[in-house]
């Protein structure tokens, strides 16, 4: 795990190392272990490394045995014992035992299609000197990030969009169809970065650089095909269980010590039963708490550490806690989020390095891997109840299906029919499960800014969407098509890297992720929506295949997603005052007048309803955290040369 | 009296669910929900600006948009709550609702 970053120069100039010093620079947290360099006239690579395999041997950038294939390699390669013995029996000769080396082998064996035999989560470049190729690749779900920038002296690309903006003469500007798309999705659509002229390598592909030309392509798809139901709910369950021990087995390999997060949740219990089940040594395993019991899940968590006999550690969080530590948290998301979710996840990875470790494995990827999300319930209610329009009955399921929820709880089944009402139009829709959150996020633009507005008037961010959708997508029951969606773009878009990747590694940690492998997502791809949710019981056919490996309360518990405060984060207190100063500033009517992306009347009428105690919907408190995590990308990342501000403390 | 409530109601909703945009554009008969201006937190937000702002008590079988997804369903369920309290009490003396009666 590490930072990785390159130029290939076009005009033959060669790269400057001190120029490759300053970007890599930019990536010390992900890599604090150690710093290289390689360069070969125009095209230049660095490395920040973090040891986990072979802590002697695995220096960075690396190469093979002529020094004619180069590597600067992010994530872990977990099948790379498997691949290397085979290698070996082909005659390559190693020096490490990293699995770095072992990518280096496989390209010379089977070029780019080397990534079709990889099983884990990487972002890499490749220097073929012989070749004159640049290759780039990033592993299938997006759980490690590669960005780049085609400019016109070359091309640039990094772990993080930060080293490239440390490129000289870089343009720093907001891509306004981006930010409609963020405020429609929660997301940016890749190649799309919040960034003009910065993109991102989507999950699943490769980038080719040859000749002055640039190809970039898709090498993996996830193909929903239920028709294989010849397999009974027992031997699902069972082969479900078999595929995530190896991918939680696989996933221990290391040199230095693993732990675990232990949310209270059933996806990161059944990850720590799996350990137990493997390793037999004491596991350390974290957790948030919080003070507000709202969010907090803290019985969950110990009865789960109880059960499971972990040495169980925990982070208390507070709505000021998020609030201090906001400023850092967007400084590494590098995107403007609607929810302040990721904060906590920021102090946790704190917490985990305190205790001296690198490396998490936690139980992303099952929620939508296996149909666990309440997106995928409301859907299923809204369509059974579409059936019959007239019923009363029918919408009360709604209430079943968000307990935590007080507003919904106290609506009246009129009001509740008003709400989840499905128009005609949205049954014939692609996007048929995703439009109640969609609209809802898009209501947020209100908030935009005359300019802005009058920019995005012709701008429709489904039709994007809708340009991407695989060819097959209409021909995948409802069912499949939000699980798609969800994998696609939330994942790699938001879980994986706003709340993951860029949470963990702000402080050098790991994350890994055994639902995530390739074999499990495939697996699951094919189960039957029928055995994801039975009725409405999410993740039942996991719950099957788990058995009494997590406790009976755990398995029966109702689903609970995890979420923080937000407006509270900022505003609270007795007086309801403002908590933190640079809210206070850049909310300030003056800054929004120059910084041009809002309206300062609307967010001065918001901030006053904050003041007030009056926010409490999810659309005020969405909107609340977009304009200020919007403004701290502008503040940081635009206005500021080197960015970051300094009033954060948590780092 | 009802041109008062109708100004309230109305400065009430462009301050608090329009954040002060598009105040002229808001019809009587428009739909908060069709329009986007209610969500579920809305309505229950609605609620207690009704019950704090007119002092009535908003009954749980009264929360349908027949009464309260408009400004005029707003002010037509107003009057009703006022006159039912008449009925129930012709003494009563409610703050703001009373001179309309």
């Amino acid at each position: 795990m590490c930072g990785i970053l390159g130029v290939q120069l076009l005009n033959g100039e060669r790269v400057d190392r001190t120029l490759l010093n300053t970007m890599i620079g930019q990536l010390h947290h992900r890599g604090p272990d150690a710093t290289g360099f390689y360069i070969d006239g125009p095209v230049g690579f660095a490395h920040a490394r973090l040891s986990i395999i072979d802590l002697n041997g695995g220096h960075q950038p690396m190469h093979n045995e002529d020094q004619t294939v180069w590597i600067t390699f992010n994530g872990e390669i977990f099948n790379y014992i498997e691949l290397r013995n085979d290698l070996i029996q082909k005659g390559h000769r190693f020096r490490t035992q990293s699995d770095t080396e072992v990518i280096i082998h496989l390209y010379e064996e089977k070029g780019e299609d080397c990534v079709q035999y990889l099983n884990g989560q990487w972002a890499f470049a490749i220097w073929d000197k012989k070749r004159d190729k640049l290759f780039m690749s990033r592993d299938r779900l997006g759980v490690r990030p590669l960005f780049y920038s085609l400019t016109t002296r070359g091309l640039l690309f990094g772990s993080e969009i930060k080293s490239l903006l440390a490129y000289p003469g870089l343009t720093r500007e907001i891509d306004l169809q981006a930010l409609d798309q963020l405020f429609t999705f929660w997301v940016t659509l890749p190649p799309r970065t919040i960034f003009k002229g910065i993109s991102e390598l989507p999950p699943g592909h490769s980038l080719v650089s040859e000749r002055g030309q640039v190809t970039i392509r898709s090498y993996w798809n996830i193909e929903y095909n239920s028709s294989n139901d010849s397999m009974s709910e027992q031997e699902t369950a069972a082969t479900l269980l078999e595929l995530l021990t190896d991918a939680t087995k696989i996933r221990l390999r290391s040199d230095v010590p693993v732990g675990a997060y232990l949310s209270g949740g059933l996806d990161s219990t059944v990850i720590t039963a799996l350990i137990k089940k493997t390793s037999v040594s004491r596991l350390k395993t974290f957790s948030i708490s919080f003070e507000d019991k709202e969010f907090d899940e803290r019985g969950y968590q110990q009865e789960a550490s109880s059960f499971l006999q972990t040495d169980h550690h925990e982070v208390r969080c507070s709505a000021q806690d998020i609030g201090r530590v906001f400023p850092d948290v967007i400084w590494h998301t590098e995107k403007p989020i609607l929810r302040t979710a990721p904060a906590p996840l920021f102090l946790l990875s704190k917490l985990v390095r305190e205790q001296g470790y690198k490396v998490v494995l936690t139980g992303e990827g099952s929620d939508e891997m296996l149909g666990g999300y309440d997106i995928f319930k409301e859907a299923k209610i809204r369509k059974f109840w579409a059936a019959f329009p007239e019923s009363k009955i029918r919408p009360l399921l709604l209430k079943r299906l968000y307990p935590y929820l007080e507003n919904i709880q106290a609506q009246s089944p009129a009001y509740l029919k008003a709400f989840f009402h499905v128009r005609r139009e949205d049954r014939l829709s692609p996007f048929f499960s995703h439009l109640p959150r969609w609209e809802l996020t898009s209501k947020l633009k209100m908030f935009f800014s005359e300019d802005v507005k009058s920019e995005l008037k012709e701008s429709h961010a489904y039709d994007e969407l809708r340009e991407l959708l695989p060819s097959n997508y209409s021909k995948w029951d409802g069912f499949s098509q939000a699980q798609f969606l969800e994998t696609m773009y939330l994942l790699p878009g938001y879980i994986l890297s706003s709340q993951g990747d860029r949470m963990a590694m702000a402080h050098s940690v790991e994350g890994r992720f055994p639902f995530l492998d390739h074999r499990v997502v495939e697996f699951a791809a094919k189960i039957p929506p029928a055995m994801k949710m039975k009725v409405l019981n999410e993740k039942y056919i996991l719950k099957q295949a788990v058995g009494d490996l997590v406790p009976v309360s755990i398995k029966k518990r109702p689903k609970q997603p995890y979420r923080a405060p937000d407006i509270k984060s900022f505003i609270g207190g007795d007086t309801n005052a403002v908590r933190h100063e640079y809210v206070e500033e850049l909310l300030s009517a003056d800054r929004i007048q120059k910084d041009g992306i809002f309206n300062p009347n609307t967010v001065q009428s918001l901030l006053e309803k904050a003041r007030k105690g009056r926010a409490i919907g999810v659309k005020d408190n969405m909107a609340f955290v977009g304009i200020l995590s919007t403004q701290l990308i502008v503040d940081q990342f635009i206005n500021r040369v080197i960015g970051r501000r300094q009033d954060g403390t948590a780092a | 009296m009802e041109q008062q409530h109708e100004r309230e109601l109305r400065q009430y909703v462009i301050d608090n669910f329009l954040f002060g945009q598009g105040g002229s554009e808001l019809k009587n008969d428009d739909s908060f929900m069709e329009r986007g201006i209610v969500d579920s937190t809305g309505v229950l937000e609605l609620v207690a600006f009704l019950e704090e702002q007119f002092q009535v008590k908003v009954e749980d079988e009264d929360l349908i948009p027949a009464n309260l997804d408009s400004i005029n369903n707003l002010l037509l369920y107003l009057k009703k709550k006022q006159q039912s309290l008449k009925k129930r009490n012709p003494f009563i003396r409610v703050e703001g609702l009373a001179e309309s009666a």
